[in-house]
Order: structure tokens, then sequence, then C-alpha cells
């Protein structure tokens, strides 16, 4: 077993789709670099037409939110009903929303 | 006339296959997985280029051969391949190298090409400018970091470049062939090419910190038919199954 192989760093990768406005995550991959990120996410994510724009990211790079602490980070915007976007009847020419 | 324009059709088919049938090899035996849906990749745009000029040579030739009678079934000497593109592929940076070589010739071809009084010849060439944009630069990155890289890496891809380089010069070299189709309007003079070839070529060596070889006398013949001591072993592999099932489908 090799013991000091370097691994590639890992890169998270975001597609926008044709018809979309954000960048979904859709899978990671290993790559030296950002420029053979993209193109690495190229070929491998985008094979079937899924989408027209990719961001990668360094994995390393994107900070989460600590899911332990989920009841104090999310909890508390539960009772406070006034910050809701639910009292609106919108018309019906927008309702699509 | 119309023979020499098939003829000249199948030799622009025919290195895009052999290629193709090479770059199919690093199928499961890529270094990375990456790297090996990339390679895989470039294998099926080659294979995809080469279908549509097959299949417009069978038209043009008019004895009811089509892409698959042409891809597999003629002899040795009738594939007019460049002899670079029938070479085994070595190691992934003599992949890289041979890519970098050829993909920069293709996209001068194809931008040639694309003003060819043959309208089905420029539209080919058209559709197949994107794709090789991105094999030469997928080459050319691989190329510039593993020449720039490791000590082994550089030598591998110096060592690589020694081997292949000679093998371009044919690219270069005109037959009675290339003039005929250049003259007559669909081609293109194959000397043409050779300034705009250099200059792509040559910066991405230097960035990668490669000497590029003296040029020398040897001119390899693959595109005459006289091929090299690795073609009989790979068009027995490629077409073992057709021959072997003849009119398979499926």
């Amino acid at each position: 077993m090799v013991m000091d192989r370097k691994e590639w760093p890992l890169w998270e990768v975001f597609i926008r789709s044709r018809n979309g406005l954000d960048h979904k995550h859709c899978g990671s991959l290993h790559a030296p670099d950002a420029k053979l990120a993209l193109q690495n996410a190229r070929d491998i994510y985008t094979r079937r037409l899924e989408g027209v724009s990719i961001w990668v990211v360094r994995a390393d790079q994107i900070h989460a939110s600590d899911p332990d602490a989920k009841p104090e980070m999310f909890d508390p915007a539960e009772d406070k009903i006034y910050r809701h976007p639910t009292f609106y009847k919108l018309p019906d020419e927008v309702d699509h929303m | 006339m119309i023979d020499a324009r098939s003829r000249y059709i199948l030799h622009l088919a025919d290195s895009p296959l052999i290629l193709g049938q090479r770059l199919s090899e690093w199928c499961g035996h890529g270094p990375v997985l990456e790297e090996d849906l990339a390679l895989t990749n470039v294998a099926l745009d080659l294979i995809g280029q080469a279908r549509l000029l097959l299949a417009h040579a069978g038209k043009l030739e008019g004895k009811g051969r089509d892409e698959d009678r042409l891809a597999f079934l003629r002899a040795e000497s009738e594939y007019r391949n460049f002899t670079l593109v029938e070479l085994p592929n070595g190691d992934f940076g003599r992949t890289v190298m041979r890519n970098l070589l050829f993909s920069a010739y293709q996209l001068h071809l194809w931008e040639a090409l694309h003003r060819s009084s043959d309208s089905e010849l420029a539209a080919i060439a058209g559709k197949s400018i994107k794709e090789t944009r991105y094999h030469l630069r997928h080459a050319m990155d691989w190329t510039v970091r593993l020449g720039d890289g490791t000590e082994e890496s550089h030598t591998r891809m110096q060592t690589a470049l020694d081997a292949l380089w000679p093998y371009t010069a044919e690219f270069f070299a005109a037959d009675a062939l290339d003039d005929a189709a250049a003259d007559d309007g669909p081609g293109v003079p194959p000397a043409s090419l050779q300034g705009p070839w250099e200059d792509t070529v040559r910066p991405v060596l230097e960035e990668a910190t490669l000497r590029i070889p003296e040029r020398t006398p040897f001119r390899s013949r693959g595109k005459h038919g006289m091929h090299s001591e690795h073609m009989g072993h790979l068009l027995a592999e490629m077409q073992h199954m057709q021959r072997a099932y003849p009119g398979l489908q499926w």
C-alpha cells in the first residue's frame, strides 16, 4: 500500500442547466488545479446536456454550518410568524411564484 | 476527378478513425477516472468526425460502400491515415503529446476546410472545429503540466516529443492527391498549414520547458498507404468483429 501518495484536491461541481437560473450541486471530482477541474467537470457532468455553465470550488473552501447546531441555528425562526411570507394572497396573474 | 476527391476525403477520415481507435484503448485504463473519461470523449469525437467523412467519401465514390464497410473492411494499404496516429499509445504523457501535435494540425485544417468548395466538407469542418478546439486545449494543458512538472514527468514528455516529432513532417508533405484536391477546390495545400501549426505548437512546448527536436529528413508514409509495423495489429483488432460476423448489427 502506498502510504505517501498525494491525492489531488477534491472539487465540488455546480452546474446551471440551460433553463435554470442557479447553479446546482451535482457531484465532485479530483483535479490538480481549477482549469483541469473545469475540463473534467465538463467531461463528467455535462455528457447528456445537463448544463451550460460550470462552477468548481475546492471542497476545502466550502464552509458548512454545523449539523449539531441545527436547533439553535434554525428553530427560532419558526415561531417568528411576522417574518413568514405566508399572509399575502397573490393576484392570479403572478400566483405561479 | 470524383475518385480523386473521394480518396482525398478518405485520407481526411482515416486519421481521426485510427486515432479514435487508439484512444479507445484507454477505456478503463486511464491514470485517473477523470482522464479515462476525457480521453474516451476525445475518441468519441474523433470517431464521429470519421463517420461523417467516411459516409461522404462513400457517397462520392458511388461504389455502394457505406461508412462501416469503409471503416472496417479495407486492406491495410488502403488506409491513408498519418503514421503518427497508428503508433502505440505509450504512457499518458505520450498520448497527450500525440494529441497535441495532431489536434493542432486538425484545428488549422478544419479552419481552412471550412471555406472548402465542397459544401458537405465545409459543414463537417464547421462542426468539428469546436470539438478540436477542446481536444487541443486538453492536450495543451496536460503538456504544460507534465512538461513543467516533476523530473519524471518532464523526462517522459521529452522522450515522447523526441519520438513523435519526426512523424509530423508527413503532415506538411504534399502528394499528387493533395495537390489535385487543393487545385480542385475542396482541399487544402498541406504546406500552407505548417506555419500556423508551428505557431500553435511551439509556444506550448516552450512553456512546458521541452526541447523541440531538429527536423530530419525522416518522412513517414502513412497517408500513402505505407504503414508502420503497428498498423497490422491495430487493424486485426479493429476489423475482427466485422470480418468474423459480416454485416453484424446491434
